[in-house]
């Protein structure tokens, strides 16, 4: 299918190794703290990676890439054992990557086009993934991610992502309270105002989409 | 409605403050968050008053606004007829009542050690505990794991199913009172484990809150539950 193609090429290739964010612990201060860093990164993260090796050892998953394993434990949503540990490291890691220092603000050229065509302004654009990162109850995630030649906003329980929806992650805001809960406390709302306005990485989505269009333009 | 629209806009305005009497008029009950039978820093140091304040004054308090924002939404659509916005309500209910649910049955289920936090069940209960799980260590050890594995938010229990006249032990997710996996399973206690219930303090490390969580369980408020139902 496009979404193993996609799965197969896609710049996280995790495959069990627990990879610095791209830039350092304190990079994103103020706006994300070097101590939420410190445990999000440094033990959250690091937890899925080490619990995620040793729960595949001497099973059939083992030696399996980190794709290959998200798609066949979501088991159209009656998760297998491994899905938790799997998909939570493949999502950290293209969290660290949807931000940079620095980020944030309003995208230009060919991806500010597309969110208008297809949100009809980055503002509507803006409301909208703001509205799904506060409303996805309990833990979670908010996604702009891309499917059918459109860029749509989506919001997952847990660990589930796009990969097992049939749509291409662009972006991604994490919503577990241990995101977000050092430096917000329970206000989630400030903490995505703050995440769109000072964090995201437009970079990363764009290249992000051309390698979505390009795997589904191989695939047609 | 008829009442409303012989008052004037200042009237109706100085009325604001009294809505919940005006949706009382019309067979709405509103809800309030419950006062804490113990400080902030009562728990400490097994909860800090930090956590307890934010826990109390936000979360809860949250849940109890946006649950009575989602029954004065559905008294309207009952009242339209409209069926719709009836269903899709379900959610809000589900997650902002259970959450008031949740929280008033969690705070009763916490006592400062000077107040019997962490002293065994005796009695009945205590009986029951033994019977069921082998004794107390053997139950706490089933719930703490129980709690630690569960992944996302949610709530570990000990519950009494009426039915069955066992006790039993079970997570919810999210705010599932205990009631969705069982009609006939009571709460005796609850513990909450979305990540807000411990973060602050036990950062990542949730096996240590749920540790140290039993120094302050009131057991003697669940021996009372657990002695009412079983009459």
């Amino acid at each position: 299918s496009i979404i193993k193609e996609m799965a197969a090429s896609s710049a996280v290739t995790a495959d069990y190794v627990l990879k610095p964010p791209p830039y350092s612990l304190d990079a994103l201060e103020p706006f994300m703290s070097r101590q939420t860093l410190e445990f999000h990164w440094g033990k959250h993260h690091r937890a899925y990676v080490d619990n995620l090796k040793k729960q595949v050892l001497g099973s059939d998953l083992e030696g399996k890439t980190l794709d290959h394993i998200i798609l066949n434990t979501y088991n159209n949503g009656d998760l297998l054992p491994a899905f938790n540990n799997a998909a939570q490291a493949w999502n950290h890691e293209f969290f660290w990557e949807s931000m940079k220092p620095g980020g944030g603000g309003k995208p230009s050229g060919e991806l500010l086009a597309l969110l208008e065509r297809d949100f009809t302004s980055y503002e509507k654009f803006y409301d909208e993934f703001n509205a799904a990162a506060a409303t996805q109850f309990g833990a979670g995630w908010a996604w702009l991610a891309y499917a059918d030649n459109k860029l749509k906003v989506m919001k997952t329980p847990n660990a589930v992502n796009p990969l097992v929806l049939g749509s291409f992650p662009l972006l991604t805001i994490d919503v577990w309270e241990h995101a977000y809960y050092l430096d917000f406390q329970n206000r989630r709302p400030d903490y995505i105002k703050t995440f769109m306005n000072n964090l995201v990485s437009w970079e990363a989505v764009s290249s992000r989409l051309h390698a979505a269009k390009a795997a589904s333009s191989s695939s047609a | 409605m008829a009442i409303r629209s012989v008052l004037s806009t200042r009237t109706l305005s100085g009325l604001k403050e009294t809505s919940s009497k005006l949706l009382g008029f019309r067979g709405i009950q509103t809800f309030t968050l419950p006062d804490l039978p113990y400080d902030y820093s009562a728990l400490e140091p097994a909860i800090s008053g930090e956590i307890m304040q934010i826990h109390h004054q936000k979360h809860h308090q949250t849940y109890v606004t946006n649950y009575n924002n989602a029954l004065e939404q559905l008294d309207q659509a009952v009242n339209k007829g409209d069926a719709s916005t009836v269903v899709k309500l379900h959610s809000a209910i589900k997650f902002n009542g259970g959450g008031h649910v949740n929280h008033s049955i969690f705070w009763k289920n916490l006592a400062p050690v000077n107040q019997g936090g962490g002293e065994p069940p005796k009695g009945a209960l205590g009986g029951a505990i033994d019977t069921h799980f082998g004794s107390l260590e053997g139950l706490v050890k089933k719930m703490s794991a129980e709690g630690a594995a569960l992944q996302g938010s949610g709530w570990v229990w000990l519950g009494l199913d009426k039915e069955l006249k066992k006790l039993v032990v079970d997570t919810t997710a999210n705010q599932d009172p205990l009631v969705t996996k069982g009609a006939s399973l009571v709460p005796l206690v609850g513990i909450d484990v979305w990540e807000h219930a411990y973060y602050l303090q036990y950062k990542n490390v949730r096996p240590d809150y749920l540790k140290n969580v039993w120094k302050v369980i009131n057991w003697k408020y669940a021996s009372e539950v657990y002695e009412s139902e079983c009459k």
